[in-house]
């Protein structure tokens, strides 16, 4: 069953990603960019999260909270400077 | 200030990173637990300059209800978002609504807001708390009055006897 | 054999939000309606994800072992304050829209 369902959850995720980078490509505003950036991120985790499962080992764990966290940072960072032009005020 | 309150100005915050701290730790052991309670005073108390106001947890079993009810809303109106993303475009009734709220706290309004982005359906936009007013956009509104009394109803009543305010 | 059945819906159930999310990004008609495909279905699809591997790791040790629910309690902290960082921006870079109906 586990290995019917990890290879098809795979590809979904791979079509979710491949429509994430449609979005990042097509834009049309820097929003919806950065929107597209944060929603990759997220599929990321879940990603790495099923190789985690497949490999049944716990390191992949802290790469997927390393990219959660890097992917919060990066989507606030790039809004704040929309937002002031200042990432730090 | 009674001698509890100085040492622990946080009690809530000092148990999340105790337990946080014990969840991520490989293994439970004595010294991470030591390490833990470390922390989980430290921290609060070294901070404890940033921290704007302090909302008192008045009914912290209303908030299990709430939490619970919060995940139950989250399952089940994700089919609808679901749904709407899918099916036919054009019966999509996307709307900006205001919602006016009476919460002084801005924590507790903090918490409205995140609740009502987390919830399917809406984005909590802007925050006006002068006004008193929460821009909301939703993605499907048949009645307005009937969002923002679900709003009201629903999270910002049971937050405000949590919190006490 | 039943967690097997457990997880395998779960991972699905999860990879199905996340492509709803990411059709919702692709294909719905402004940012602002955009925005609610990935901070709703994806969240719920992470967090199907998170759960699946939770039970995979508890019953591979024999242990319960609670550390992936750190990565849905992030996401569930973070996923509102990106959103309401991503509207303002948005609404500084395209003004702001009157109350009532966008289209």
């Amino acid at each position: 069953m586990l290995s019917f369902a990890i290879p098809a959850a795979l590809a979904l995720m791979a079509v979710a990603m491949g429509l994430n980078l449609l979005r990042l490509v097509k834009g049309p505003s820097t929003p919806d960019r950065i929107l597209a950036l944060d929603t990759l991120t997220i599929n990321t985790i879940a990603l790495v999260m099923l190789i985690g499962i497949t490999a049944s080992t716990a390191a992949y764990f802290e790469a997927a909270l390393l990219i959660a966290m890097m992917g919060f940072v990066g989507t606030v960072a790039l809004c704040k400077f929309l937002l002031g032009g200042d990432i730090i005020e | 200030m009674t001698l509890l309150a100085r040492v622990l100005p946080q009690p809530t915050i000092t148990l999340v990173i105790i337990g946080l701290w014990m969840v991520l730790a490989s293994s439970p052991s004595l010294g991470n637990l030591l390490l833990a309670v470390i922390l989980g005073v430290s921290i609060p108390w070294i901070t404890q300059s940033f921290w704007p106001g302090r909302p008192q947890l008045a009914r912290p079993l209303a908030g299990i209800a709430l939490f619970a009810r919060v995940v139950g809303d989250i399952i089940l109106a994700n089919w609808e978002v679901a749904r709407l993303v899918v099916g036919p475009l054009d019966r999509l009734r996307p709307a900006f609504i205001d919602v006016p709220i009476d919460i002084d706290d801005p924590f507790v309004a903090t918490l409205l807001a995140s609740i009502v982005s987390l919830t399917p359906g809406t984005v909590s936009v802007d925050i006006d708390r002068a006004a008193g007013i929460l821009h909301v956009h939703a993605l499907n509104v048949a009645v307005e009055s009937e969002l923002i009394a679900t709003i009201k109803h629903r999270y910002e009543a049971p937050l405000k006897e949590i919190f006490g305010c | 054999m039943i967690l097997d059945i457990i997880i395998s819906l779960l991972i699905l159930v999860g990879a199905a939000f996340a492509l709803v999310g990411s059709i919702g990004l692709a294909r719905l008609p402004d940012f602002f309606t955009r925005l609610h495909g990935p901070t709703k279905a994806t969240t719920l699809g992470v967090g199907s994800v998170v759960i699946a591997s939770l039970i995979h790791s508890s019953a591979g040790t024999g242990g319960v072992s609670l550390r992936e629910l750190a990565i849905s309690l992030f996401l569930f902290i973070t996923a509102p304050v990106s959103a309401h960082l991503l509207a303002k921006a948005a609404l500084k870079t395209q003004g702001k829209p009157k109350a009532g109906r966008t289209h």
